[in-house]
C-alpha cells in the first residue's frame, strides 16, 4: 500500500499538494467565526450535486418544463426532497451570503492587500442572485413566468442596448421555449461555471493572503485548517443541512405552482422574498424615473460597495463603510418587511394567493389521476378542467343572473339581488325537489326573480303540489327520480342504477292524474302539450348545452324565455366554453379516486 | 578558466561584439514573430467557434417580430352593455421556435362597448409587465405589482402611478356586425412611449 501511495506520489506530487491543502496556517488557531467562507463553499456543492441529478430528469421547454418538474416533485422517487434540498439550500445561500459579507466588512477584512479577493467576493454574490433569478423561471409555474416577466422588463429598459438585451434574455419578442433553453443554459451552464472559477480564484487568494484575524487572536498558539478548522466548519456545515431539510420537511417541499398562461392574470406575482426589496422599491418610483429606481441607484449602490476596500484606507473610512453596509442592510429589511405588510393587508393579493393555490393543487391533481399530462402539457389540460374553468365562466357570464350556492360561482356576493336559479346541483333529485317545494318554488333560488315567478309551473307547485296527499308525495318522489336520472349525472348514475325500478315507475307516473307533467312537458313518447320546456335528457350534457346555445328554442322556452341570452347562436361563449361551464355544473370533472383509480 | 583561454575567448568574441547584439535582437525579433504567430494561429483556431458561438446567440435579434395580423377575439354580444371591462384570452396561431400552434393563447385583452363601438387595451402593464386587474367594482383598472392604477379608458388616473404611459390600446375592428377583431401586439414596458416588442 504504502508502496503504491509513494509511486502515485512521485508521479503526481498528490501529497504536497494535500499538505498544502489541509496544513494551513491559521494565525490563533482555529476559530468558530471563521466558518462562513466553508459553508458557503459546501451550500455550494449541494446544489451542484442536487442540481445535477435535477437536471438528469428536467426538460428545458414551455411544454415539458412545468410538467418534468411535476414528474420530479410528485412521481420520482426522492424527487420531492432532491428538489426541496435544492430550493431551500439556494434561500439559504442568500443568507450566508450576507452573513459572510457582513463579517468581511465589519473585520475589515477587505482592506490591502485583500481588495481583489473582495470584489471577487462581490462578483460571487452577484452570480448567486443570477443563479436565483434564472433558477425562478424553470419550473415555468405561474409565479415564475409573471415575475421573471418583470425582471426581463426592467431588463429591457436599460438606455440603447435594453430592447436588445431583453431579446437576447428572452429569446425572441415573446416568452417561449427559447426562453427556457436560454435560461436554463444561464442557470446550469454558464453561471456555475463562472462561480466554480470565481470560488477557486477567491480561496487561491484567501489562502495567499491568509485569514483576517481579531486582536485577541495574537495571544493564541496558531493551528492549522486540519483538522481543527475543519471540524469546526464540518459542524457548521451540517448546521446549515439540518436547517434546510428543517425547511424542506416543514414546507412540505418546495412550491410548484399552476402551469404558466400568457393569458391567465396571476395578481400574486411576487419575487423569491430576497428580490422583494427591489420590488418594493420600484413602487416608490414615479412615471419616468424607472431606469434609476431599477438600474441606475442598485448600480451606484454596487459601486459604492464595490470602491469600499478604497475607501476603508481613508482615516475614518472603514467606519463609514461599515455605517453605509449597515444602513443598506437595515433599508433592505425595512423594504422587505413593508412589502411584505402591504401584501398581507391587501385583500386582493390575499384572494389572488389563495386562488393561485387553489389552481396550482388542482393542476397537480389532474396530472396525478389522468395518469400523466397529456401530450398537449400541463396548460393545456388546466385549461381543459371544468372544476376550475367553469366558475371563472359563470362568473363573467351567468352570476349576474344567477347564483351557484348563493354565490357568483368564485365565491364572492354580486352587488344585485339574483335574478334567476340558483344552479347549483341542477339535476339533481335536491334541485328538482326544491324545484317542487311549493314553499320554494317563488324564492330567489328558483323562480322569485324571473318572469316564471307567476308562470304556469309556480302556480302547478303552489296550488297542486301543495295539496298532493301523502300516496302522492310519494309517487312524486319517483318522478323526481326519473326526470333527475334523465341528465345522468356523474354523481348520481350508481344511485340511478340501483333504484331504476323506482325510476321506471316514475316515468310512468309523469303523465298520471295528479301529476300529470306530460301536460306541458314532453318527456320521452308522452306529450299532450310543449308548454315548458322538453324533460327528455332533462340536466344531460346535450340538454344543458343546447339551452345554453339557444334558450328560445321550441324545445327549451320558447317565446316563454325571460331574459337567458343564446350564448352559443350569439357566439357569446365558445363551444369549448359552454361545455366547461355545462360539465362543471353537472359536476362532470376529474375527481380523485374516479375511474382507473 | 585558465587566462589563454579567456585570451582566446576575447580575440574570439571581440570581433563578434556587434553581430552577438545582432544576434539578441534577432532571437527577439524571431521570439516576437514565433510569439504573434502563437497568437495569430491560436486566435484563428477559436474564429470558427467563436464566431458560430456568437452569431447563434445573437439570433433572437434576426427573428422577425411576432406577427400582428387581426385575430378574432370576441363577439360583441359578449362584451357587456354597461360599459364596464370584460377580459378575453386572444387565441392565435403562433411558431414558438420549433413549434408551431394553432389557436392558442397569446395574451389577453380588456373590451369595451359603447354602444357598436368597441375599444381594447393589452391587459398587460407598461411599467413593468405585470397583468393589470380589474377593481372589484368595475370602476378602474389596477396593476396588482407596483401598485399602477388606470381609469376605465386605460389613462393613468393617479400622479403618483409609477407607469410611465396609459394602458397600451389595440387597434380594433368591428366586422360583419359582431365580430370584434384585433391586433394584438404587445409593447415594450417601462417608457413612455409605445414601442412595438
Amino acid at each position: 500500500m504504502r508502496g503504491m501511495l509513494d509511486w502515485l506520489d512521485n508521479r503526481t506530487g498528490y501529497r504536497a499538494l494535500l499538505q498544502g491543502v489541509l496544513y494551513e496556517r491559521i494565525p490563533g488557531g482555529a476559530r468558530w467565526r471563521y466558518i462562513w467562507g466553508s459553508t458557503l463553499v459546501f451550500a455550494m456543492v449541494v446544489q451542484l450535486i442536487t442540481g445535477v441529478v435535477l437536471w438528469s430528469a428536467y426538460s428545458a421547454n414551455a411544454q415539458g418544463a412545468w410538467e418534468s418538474v411535476w414528474f420530479i416533485q410528485n412521481q420520482m422517487t426522492g424527487g420531492w426532497l432532491l428538489r426541496g434540498i435544492h430550493h431551500y439550500m439556494a434561500q439559504v445561500t442568500i443568507v450566508l451570503l450576507v452573513l459572510h459579507l457582513m463579517q468581511v466588512l465589519i473585520d475589515g477584512a477587505y482592506r490591502a492587500p485583500r481588495e481583489v479577493n473582495f470584489w471577487f467576493g462581490l462578483i460571487l454574490l452577484q452570480l448567486v442572485l443570477g443563479l436565483s433569478l434564472t433558477g425562478y423561471l424553470l419550473p415555468w409555474d405561474q409565479k415564475g413566468y409573471w415575475a421573471t416577466k418583470v425582471a426581463t422588463s426592467i431588463a429591457s429598459m436599460t438606455p440603447v442596448v435594453g430592447p436588445g438585451l431583453q431579446q437576447l434574455l428572452v429569446g425572441g419578442s415573446e416568452y417561449g421555449h427559447l426562453t427556457l433553453t436560454r435560461f436554463f443554459v444561464l442557470h446550469a451552464g454558464i453561471l456555475p461555471a463562472a462561480v466554480a472559477l470565481l470560488i477557486v480564484g477567491h480561496i487561491y487568494l484567501f489562502r495567499r493572503h491568509g485569514v483576517t484575524t481579531p486582536k485577541s487572536a495574537r495571544e493564541k498558539p496558531d493551528g492549522y485548517f486540519w483538522p481543527e478548522q475543519v471540524l469546526k466548519d464540518g459542524v457548521a456545515s451540517l448546521i446549515v443541512m439540518a436547517t434546510v431539510l428543517g425547511l424542506v420537511l416543514w414546507s412540505g417541499g418546495a412550491h410548484l405552482g399552476a402551469p404558466a398562461d400568457p393569458a391567465e392574470p396571476y395578481a400574486a406575482a411576487r419575487p423569491e422574498w430576497y428580490f422583494l426589496f427591489l420590488f418594493q422599491w420600484l413602487k416608490y418610483f414615479p412615471a419616468g424615473w424607472e431606469v434609476i429606481g431599477a438600474q441606475v441607484i442598485p448600480g451606484l449602490v454596487l459601486a459604492l460597495v464595490a470602491a469600499m476596500p478604497i475607501i476603508g484606507g481613508w482615516k475614518y473610512g472603514h467606519r463609514f463603510n461599515v455605517g453605509v453596509a449597515t444602513a443598506l442592510l437595515a433599508g433592505i429589511v425595512m423594504l422587505t418587511w413593508q412589502a411584505r405588510v402591504q401584501d398581507s393587508a391587501d385583500p386582493e393579493f390575499v384572494s389572488a394567493q389563495a386562488e393561485a393555490e387553489v389552481l396550482a393543487e388542482r393542476s397537480s391533481e389532474l396530472a396525478s389521476e389522468l395518469s400523466g399530462i397529456p401530450v398537449e402539457g400541463g396548460l393545456a389540460m388546466l385549461r381543459a378542467d371544468p372544476l376550475t374553468q367553469g366558475p371563472r365562466i359563470f362568473e363573467a357570464n351567468c352570476s349576474q343572473c344567477h347564483r351557484f350556492e348563493g354565490h357568483d360561482g368564485l365565491g364572492a356576493q354580486p352587488a344585485d339581488p339574483p335574478s334567476a336559479s340558483d344552479l347549483a346541483g341542477f339535476g339533481t333529485r335536491e334541485w328538482l325537489a326544491g324545484l317542487l317545494d311549493p314553499e320554494r318554488v317563488t324564492t330567489d333560488e328558483y323562480f322569485g326573480g324571473t318572469e316564471h315567478v307567476n308562470g304556469r309551473m309556480s302556480r302547478f307547485v303552489q296550488r297542486g303540489v301543495a295539496r298532493f296527499s301523502p300516496e302522492v308525495r310519494s309517487n312524486l318522489a319517483k318522478v323526481i327520480m326519473a326526470v333527475s336520472a334523465e341528465g345522468s349525472l356523474p354523481l348520481q348514475v350508481e344511485q340511478d342504477a340501483v333504484q331504476l325500478a323506482e325510476i321506471e315507475e316514475g316515468r310512468a307516473l309523469m303523465s298520471s292524474e295528479e301529476i300529470n307533467c306530460t301536460r306541458c312537458h314532453t318527456f320521452r313518447d308522452q306529450t299532450e302539450g310543449d308548454v315548458g320546456p322538453v324533460l327528455t335528457g332533462w340536466g344531460s350534457r346535450d340538454w344543458m348545452l343546447g339551452m345554453l346555445h339557444d334558450p328560445t328554442e321550441e324545445r327549451f322556452y320558447g317565446a316563454d324565455n325571460d331574459r337567458m341570452p343564446s350564448f352559443g347562436a350569439e357566439k357569446i361563449l365558445t363551444e369549448d366554453e359552454m361545455g366547461l361551464v355545462v360539465d362543471w355544473l353537472r359536476g362532470d370533472w376529474v375527481r380523485q379516486d374516479s375511474q382507473g383509480h | 578558466m585558465s587566462e589563454d583561454s579567456l585570451e582566446e575567448s576575447k580575440t574570439e568574441t571581440e570581433p563578434t561584439l556587434s553581430s552577438g547584439l545582432d544576434r539578441v535582437v534577432e532571437k527577439e525579433r524571431r521570439d516576437f514573430l514565433v510569439g504573434a504567430s502563437a497568437v495569430a494561429a491560436g486566435t484563428l483556431a477559436m474564429l470558427a467557434p467563436i464566431g458560430a458561438a456568437v452569431v447563434s446567440l445573437l439570433d433572437p435579434l434576426r427573428r422577425e417580430k411576432v406577427s400582428s395580423e387581426m385575430v378574432l377575439v370576441a363577439r360583441t354580444s359578449a362584451i357587456p352593455e354597461d360599459g364596464s371591462p370584460r377580459k378575453f384570452t386572444v387565441m392565435a396561431d403562433r411558431t414558438d421556435a420549433w413549434a408551431a400552434y394553432d389557436d392558442s393563447p397569446v395574451g389577453a385583452v380588456y373590451l369595451r362597448r359603447s354602444g357598436d363601438e368597441v375599444r381594447a387595451l393589452n391587459v398587460v402593464c407598461p411599467h413593468a409587465g405585470c397583468f393589470v386587474g380589474v377593481a372589484k367594482d368595475n370602476s378602474r383598472f389596477s396593476c396588482p405589482c407596483h401598485l399602477s392604477s388606470f381609469d376605465l379608458d386605460g389613462a393613468v388616473d393617479d400622479p403618483t402611478s409609477p407607469s410611465p404611459r396609459d394602458m397600451d390600446t389595440l387597434d380594433v375592428e368591428v366586422r360583419n356586425g359582431d365580430e370584434v377583431w384585433v391586433r394584438f401586439q404587445n409593447f415594450l414596458p417601462g417608457r413612455a412611449e409605445k414601442t412595438p416588442v
